[in-house]
C-alpha cells in the first residue's frame, strides 16, 4: 500500500454537496472496502480510477442506495442520509447511470426518457408530448446524434444509449450523478461525444462521479481525480496538479509492489 | 447480417444525414419499409398469400360463406386467449394453466346460474373467480421464484383435477335459460369472433397506449431496468396472470355457448399450445419485451386459414397435423429473418446508428426475443 501522506490529499471545502465517510463494505469474509472517505464539491466532476476489483463499483453501488455500507456515513448536503434503495437515493437527487443495465430496449427513445413518470390523460399515455420534451430536452444537452426519439433503443449504439441514459436522469433533476464506466468499449468519437455530454451535465450545475480506465479522457473532463486502492481512496488531487504520467506511475506502482510480494512469497 | 462493412457503408452513420444519391423507387421503398418496420407486416402479408394461394389452387370452397364462418369460428376462442397468452409472453412469463382454467369456467358459471343468478352476472362471476388463479399463478411465480412454465402447469393440473371432481368428468348441458341469451355469447356463428376482435382492439390500445402496455413491456424486456425505474415489477407481472386468467376463463365459457354443452374434456393443454403458436407466429417473442395484439389476431387467422383449406382439399385431420407443424417452422424462419433485417436497420431506410457486429447480433436476438447478453 502506498503512503498516505497528507500533501496527497485536498483539503474538504465549504462547498462539498455530497461527502462519504469511513466507509466500509464486507461481504461475508471478504472486505471490498476497507475505510474510504471521499468527498464531492458543487458542480465538479470527480474521476474514480483504480485497478478491477478495488471496489470502485461497490463505492458507486453504496453511494446510490443499491447496496448498504458495512459502517459509514454519507453526508448529502451536511445532512446525514441513508438510502435502502435506488429509489430513494433518486428522489434525493444521487442517480447513477450504469452502460447497459438502464434502458429498455424495446421501448422507443422517449418512453425510455419518461419511464415512471409519463403523463397520461387517461387512459392514454400523451405520446406527442413526451416525443416533444423529449426531442427538445435532448436539443438543450447538444444531442445531436439521433434521427429522431421516436426510435427503438434496441437500435442505438453504445454511444447514444448512454447519451440517452445519463440525459434521462438530468432530466429527472438530479443534483448528483454517477457513471460507472460510461466510457467502456467506445470509440474515440462516441467516447468524445459521451465527454462533452458530461462538460454539459456540469454546465448545468450537477456534480458528477465518473469511473473511468482511460486517464487521458479522465484528466479531459474531470476536475480532480481520486485513486482507489485496496478498499481505499489513496490519492485525490486537482487535476491541475496531477497528469496522465503521474496516474499511471500511481497505478504501476501498486503493481509492482504487488510482484513483488508475489516474488517474495514464492522464494 | 453478418456482412458489416456493407451495411455500415449504406447507412447513413452516427453524425451524417441522409445517404447521398439515388432517389430511385424511393416512395416506394419507404411504402416497403414503413409495411415491414410492423411487427405486424409478416404475419399479416402471409396471411393475404394464404388467401392467394387457395384462390390460386382452385379451392373454391374456401371463399363461401360456410368456410369464412369456420374460420371465424375457429378462431374466437384461440383469439382470446390469445390476447392473455401475448400479455403474459410480452412481460416475459408464459401461462400453462389459460387451457384448464377454460375447462372449469363454464362449470363455475353454471354453479352460479344454478344457485339463481341471472347468465349475465353469472359470466361476470365466473371470469372473475378465475382470475384468483392468475393471482395464484403470479403470486408463486414472482414472490416465490418459481419459472412461470412450471407454475402454470402445476395450477393446471390442480385446475383440471377440480374441474374432473366437480363434474365427475360428465357433460352437462347448458341451463335452458341461458340458451337464448347465449346467442349473444358464442351461441352465433360470428359473436364469438366480434367478441374477440374487439377485445383485441381494446387490449392493443393498452399495450400500446397506456402506462400498464409500457410497464409490461419494460418488465419483459429489461425487468432490472423497470425495477430500477421504480416500477413495480411484481404487480405488472401478477395483473397480467390475472387477466390471463379472465380470458381464458371467457373463452371456455364463449366456447361452451357455442357447443351448447358444458364439456370437461374441452380446452386443456392444445388449445393453451394453439394459442401460443397463433400468438408467436404473429410476432410475439417467447422471451419478454416483444408482442403485438393484431399480430397475433393474423397469427390465429393464419391457423385458421390451413385448418380451413386443407379441410376443404379433403386432406385427414392427421395429415393436417403435420402441415400445420411445418407451417409455423416455415413462418418462424421467415419471421426470424424479416426480424434481423428491422434490427440491422435495412428495412428502415432511416436507421441512425453504425452497429458494431456484437450490437447488431443483439438487437436481431432481441427482435426475436432470443437474449444472452441481456442483463449482464
Amino acid at each position: 500500500m502506498s503512503t498516505q501522506s497528507a500533501e496527497q490529499f485536498t483539503q474538504p471545502t465549504e462547498n462539498d454537496i455530497l461527502r462519504v465517510e469511513h466507509i466500509s463494505k464486507r461481504y461475508g469474509a471478504v472486505t471490498a472496502l476497507t475505510d474510504v472517505s471521499l468527498r464531492l464539491e458543487r458542480g465538479e466532476v470527480l474521476g474514480l480510477i483504480g485497478d478491477n476489483g478495488a471496489g470502485k463499483s461497490t463505492l458507486i453501488k453504496i453511494i446510490c442506495g443499491f447496496q448498504q455500507p458495512t459502517s459509514g456515513r454519507l453526508i448529502l448536503n451536511g445532512e446525514e442520509v441513508s438510502f435502502s434503495s435506488v429509489t430513494q437515493a433518486r428522489a434525493a437527487g444521487i442517480d447513477v447511470v450504469y452502460q447497459d443495465l438502464a434502458l429498455v430496449n424495446q421501448l422507443t427513445v422517449y418512453h425510455n426518457m419518461f419511464l415512471n413518470r409519463e403523463p397520461v390523460r387517461w387512459p392514454l399515455l400523451r405520446n406527442k408530448v413526451m416525443r416533444q420534451q423529449a426531442q427538445k430536452h435532448l436539443d438543450s444537452m447538444g444531442i445531436k446524434t439521433l434521427k429522431s426519439v421516436d426510435v427503438e433503443v434496441a437500435s442505438l449504439s453504445g454511444g447514444q444509449r448512454q447519451a440517452i441514459a445519463v440525459a434521462r436522469s438530468v432530466f429527472g433533476n438530479a443534483k448528483v450523478l454517477l457513471l460507472d464506466e460510461p466510457l467502456a468499449a467506445m470509440g474515440v468519437k462516441e467516447g468524445a461525444m459521451i465527454l462533452d455530454i458530461v462538460r454539459e451535465v456540469k454546465e448545468r450545475g450537477i456534480s458528477v462521479i465518473i469511473i473511468a480506465h482511460n486517464y487521458g479522457q479522465v484528466l479531459q473532463v474531470c476536475d480532480r481525480v481520486n485513486l482507489l486502492q485496496g478498499g481505499k481512496i489513496t490519492y485525490d488531487k486537482y487535476a491541475r496538479d496531477t497528469s496522465v504520467e503521474a496516474l499511471t506511475e500511481m497505478v504501476v506502482a501498486e503493481y509492482r509492489q504487488a510482484l513483488e510480494e508475489r516474488h517474495r512469497a514464492a522464494s | 447480417m453478418s456482412d458489416v462493412s456493407d451495411t455500415a457503408e449504406r447507412s447513413p452513420g452516427i453524425i451524417g444525414d441522409v445517404p447521398s444519391g439515388r432517389h430511385r423507387s424511393r416512395v416506394l421503398n419507404r411504402a416497403g419499409a414503413i409495411f415491414l418496420n410492423q411487427r405486424e407486416a409478416s404475419i399479416t402479408l402471409i396471411a393475404v398469400l394464404l388467401f392467394i394461394y387457395f384462390w390460386a389452387s382452385g379451392t373454391t370452397a374456401f371463399f363461401s360463406h360456410g368456410s369464412f364462418v369456420n374460420i371465424a369460428e375457429y378462431m374466437g376462442p384461440y383469439v382470446i386467449i390469445g390476447i392473455g397468452l401475448v400479455l403474459v409472453m410480452v412481460c416475459g412469463e408464459i401461462d400453462l394453466s389459460i387451457g384448464f382454467v377454460w375447462t372449469l369456467s363454464p362449470f363455475i358459471m353454471h354453479f352460479f346460474i344454478d344457485s339463481g343468478l341471472p347468465t349475465v352476472l353469472a359470466i361476470v362471476i365466473a371470469v372473475l373467480v378465475c382470475s384468483l388463479i392468475g393471482l395464484l399463478n403470479g403470486v408463486v411465480t414472482t414472490v416465490f421464484g418459481v419459472p412461470s412454465l412450471i407454475t402454470t402447469l402445476a395450477s393446471g393440473f390442480l385446475v383440471f383435477g377440480y374441474t374432473l371432481t366437480i363434474s365427475s368428468a360428465q357433460q352437462i348441458n347448458l341451463p335452458a335459460q341461458s340458451v337464448h341469451i347465449g346467442r349473444w355469447f358464442g351461441g352465433e356463428a360470428w359473436s364469438e369472433i366480434i367478441w374477440a376482435s374487439v377485445l383485441v382492439l381494446l387490449f392493443h390500445v393498452l399495450l400500446r397506449r397506456t402506462r400498464w402496455g409500457l410497464y409490461t413491456v419494460s418488465v419483459g424486456g429489461n425487468m432490472l431496468g423497470a425495477r430500477e425505474a421504480g416500477i413495480k415489477v411484481n404487480r405488472i407481472k401478477i395483473g397480467n396472470f390475472m387477466m390471463a386468467s379472465s380470458l381464458g376463463a371467457l373463452a371456455g365459457i364463449l366456447e361452451a355457448f357455442k357447443n351448447t354443452i358444458i364439456d370437461p374434456s374441452a380446452g386443456q393443454l392444445t388449445v393453451v399450445l394453439t394459442g401460443i403458436a397463433g400468438a408467436v407466429i404473429g410476432g410475439t417473442a417467447m422471451l419478454g419485451g416483444v408482442g403485438t395484439m393484431i399480430g397475433m389476431w393474423f397469427g390465429v387467422l393464419v391457423l385458421g386459414e390451413l385448418q380451413d383449406g386443407f379441410n376443404l382439399r379433403g386432406i385427414s385431420s392427421y395429415k393436417y397435423l403435420m402441415i400445420e407443424g411445418g407451417a409455423i417452422i416455415v413462418f418462424m424462419i421467415v419471421n426470424t429473418y424479416l426480424s434481423k433485417l428491422r434490427g440491422s436497420g435495412r428495412l428502415v431506410g432511416t436507421s441512425s446508428t453504425r452497429s458494431t457486429p456484437r450490437l447488431k447480433t443483439r438487437q436481431a436476438m432481441d427482435q426475436i426475443g432470443a437474449r444472452p447478453f441481456r442483463g449482464e
